[in-house]
């Protein structure tokens, strides 16, 4: 007789602090490194606790210095490490694009195949918390640009539990981005390690009226707006990318294969964004299934605003998302 | 994952086998590292202008000195992290001249498999990783190796070789900080040869003292005549036992020069003519070789051996680059992900 797995009620900073706490236990050459992950316990207190768990040679706090560090991760990976590096936000990641791409991304392709960068890189991502211009970025989508680059986007507890263990097993450099809004919901899931692909999108609700593709801190947006839609007698089907480098194509063609209509909602700015390549993937794999044009909900293109009533106006929205599904079924549902 | 497949970062191997600073340098030996660099970088000029090599190429001529210097001082498993200019340290450093000039070539047969090219040559054999081409990337890179020696209980050294030119870059200031605060086990070598592209060191630094600025973060900094081969030599196996014996990083700041232009496609109207001559009455290689004769230790025919010697070696790699093949076109996106990682 087979126990039925424990179930534990997790916040996703918990879900992300209990698999530090998994990959730190199981192997020797995985370390953390980033802005007050130490003593402080973490900006957003992901790692609270893990310093007095592991020293201070494992839990590092490191001084303001992106590039430096974030590189440091880049040659200790090289030299046979297992470095996970925490940039505070995606805003301070632009301090070390440099290291990110120029090297990161590049040594393994500029070295003929000799050179690998076994390195994941977290980091805080997106708006909502007024945190103005300066801190609410959500620049994932310009990761996703780069190849050499595996990127995450765990929107779920389970995800936020299970994604670290094959990104610290991948070979090649893996960024995860996780949301600020994230961190404080919660969920209940199976007790333990739960291993997750990081290769595969997920269909977070089927439906078989529209495809909502989305990612990150707005799959719970569009799970709301997909609520309001059946009271409204649409039924959406949201899906959550989950990685956004290498994008899954056949998952999304699959779904709009079914539903013939997409919406893609996404926190970055429209022009150049991950909502175009999206676009022009389904436009090209699956232009003949497409019973309307593809809607796109992102955040307005404006440098993030304080006010609160601005900022909201700036980013996806669940009621833009019914509109925009609405549009999109054109009442013939 | 699992707890059962626990591994251990901590290697005992360094303690029952501790890594040797070489001793004293030959002064016959280190004059021919570098004369087999001279030849091989002239070769190099007049491949270039037979458009066999393309893209941007940076020559050492006139810093052989530094790269042999600095090489030499090297146990076989320490690291090199350098730059751009790294054909001298390259060669030095044991690749051989065949998978350097094959990469020149772009050639599958390169080190890089013709995807680096002149400014990107790696050999993780022999621990080279150099061929950082944006300036100051690579020094970075360099903490992390020492951090992850360090982090071991190694007592491997990592050289870290850069210009002028990046000591004015953020990243500098951040990897010497990051050195210094946690007394990693690096050598910092800035081969200063004056100029940042165009850019005259007295143009672009406030403080033209290198040493003195890399000796605020708490690490022993000095300078040395780069020019002359000897004291360099010395100066880098000091730096090396010091890291390997303290642990933490120092500083060496080597005064040269280059006697060609920043790279092929540099018209050099920035120096004096005049600057350029009298530095070449500095030339790390005829000077050696005047104190060697004179002391008796090399003969007309100990350099005529050579001479014949390197050319012979630089022929067979210029015939074996032409006859290299090329990286199979299907093969353009391979090593982007490693064969179990991503695909684009």
């Amino acid at each position: 007789m087979t126990a039925a797995p424990a179930v534990a009620e997790l916040t996703y900073r918990e879900a992300v602090r209990a698999a530090l706490r998994d990959a730190l236990s199981q192997d020797d050459r995985v370390f953390l490194m980033g802005e007050d992950v130490g003593r402080y316990g973490g900006c957003f207190a992901v790692s609270m606790g893990l310093l007095e768990e592991f020293g201070p040679e494992r839990i590092r706090d490191t001084p303001l210095s992106e590039s430096g560090f974030v590189g440091a991760g880049i040659g200790a990976a090289l030299a046979g490490m297992r470095p996970i590096v925490e940039i505070m936000t995606v805003n301070f990641s632009l301090l070390a694009l440099d290291q990110i791409l120029n090297n990161a991304a590049t040594l393994l392709h500029m070295s003929g195949g000799q050179l690998n960068v076994p390195l994941v890189i977290r980091m805080t991502t997106g708006a909502g918390r007024q945190l103005a211009a300066q801190h609410s970025h959500s620049l994932e989508g310009w990761y996703a640009h780069i190849p050499g680059l595996r990127v995450l986007a765990p929107a779920t507890i389970a995800d936020a539990r299970g994604m670290l263990a094959p990104a610290l097993d991948d070979p090649d450099p893996v960024l995860i981005f996780e949301h600020g809004s994230l961190y404080n919901v919660s969920d209940s899931i199976p007790d333990g390690t739960e291993a997750v692909d990081i290769a595969s999108a997920a269909v977070r609700r089927p439906g078989t009226d529209v495809s909502i593709i989305t990612y990150g801190g707005t799959l719970r947006t569009v799970l709301r707006a997909a609520d309001e839609l059946e009271r409204q007698h649409v039924s959406a089907e949201v899906i959550d990318l989950r990685v956004l480098r290498p994008l899954d194509d056949a998952t999304l063609v699959d779904s709009v294969t079914r539903t013939h209509r997409a919406v893609i909602v996404d926190e970055g700015w429209r022009s150049g964004s991950l909502s175009a390549e999206i676009t022009a993937r389904l436009v090209e794999q699956a232009f003949y299934e497409l019973d309307a044009p593809i809607e796109r909900v992102c955040a307005a293109e404006v440098p993030m605003p304080y006010a609160r009533h601005l900022e909201q106006a700036a980013l996806p929205r669940a009621d833009s998302v019914v509109a925009a599904a609405l549009r999109a079924v054109g009442g013939h549902a | 994952m699992t707890a059962t497949t626990k591994r251990s970062a901590r290697t005992k191997r360094s303690r029952e086998h501790p890594q040797r600073t070489p001793g004293p340098a030959d002064g016959c030996e280190l004059y021919r590292q570098m004369l087999r660099i001279r030849r091989f970088e002239e070769k190099c000029v007049e491949l270039y202008s037979a458009e066999k090599i393309r893209g941007f190429m940076h020559l050492c001529i006139g810093e052989e000195a530094v790269a042999v210097g600095v090489m030499q001082a090297l146990a076989d498993d320490d690291a090199v992290v350098a730059t751009y200019r790294e054909h001298g340290q390259a060669l030095a450093r044991g690749m051989s001249m065949s998978t350097v000039l094959a990469e020149m070539f772009g050639r599958v047969t390169g080190c890089s498999r013709g995807r680096g090219g002149s400014m990107h040559l790696f050999d993780s054999s022999l621990r080279f990783y150099g061929g950082n081409a944006i300036v100051g990337g690579g020094l970075p890179l360099a903490v992390g190796f020492a951090l992850a020696e360090k982090m071991r209980g190694s007592n491997r050294v990592t050289a870290c070789v850069f210009g002028d030119g990046a000591v004015a870059e953020g990243e500098f200031h951040e990897s010497a900080n990051l050195a210094a605060l946690w007394q990693l086990p690096i050598a910092f070598f800035c081969e200063n040869n004056r100029y940042a592209m165009g850019t005259a060191l007295e143009r672009e630094h406030a403080q033209t003292d290198l040493a003195l600025r890399a000796a605020s973060y708490g690490m022993v900094a000095w300078s040395v005549d780069g020019m002359d081969v000897m004291p360099v030599a010395d100066a880098a196996r000091r730096a090396v036992e010091l890291v390997r014996d303290n642990g933490g990083p120092c500083f060496v700041e080597l005064h040269t020069y280059r006697f060609r232009a920043h790279s092929m496609y540099d018209p050099d109207r920035y120096r004096d003519k005049a600057e350029i001559a009298q530095w070449r009455t500095r030339d790390p290689l005829p000077a050696l070789a005047h104190r060697l004769r004179a002391d008796g230790a090399l003969s007309d025919a100990d350099l005529n051996r050579m001479e014949t010697e390197i050319e012979a070696e630089i022929t067979a790699a210029v015939e074996e680059a032409e006859a290299a093949p090329l990286e199979a076109v299907e093969d353009l996106t391979r090593f982007v992900y490693s064969d179990r990682g991503a695909q684009p």
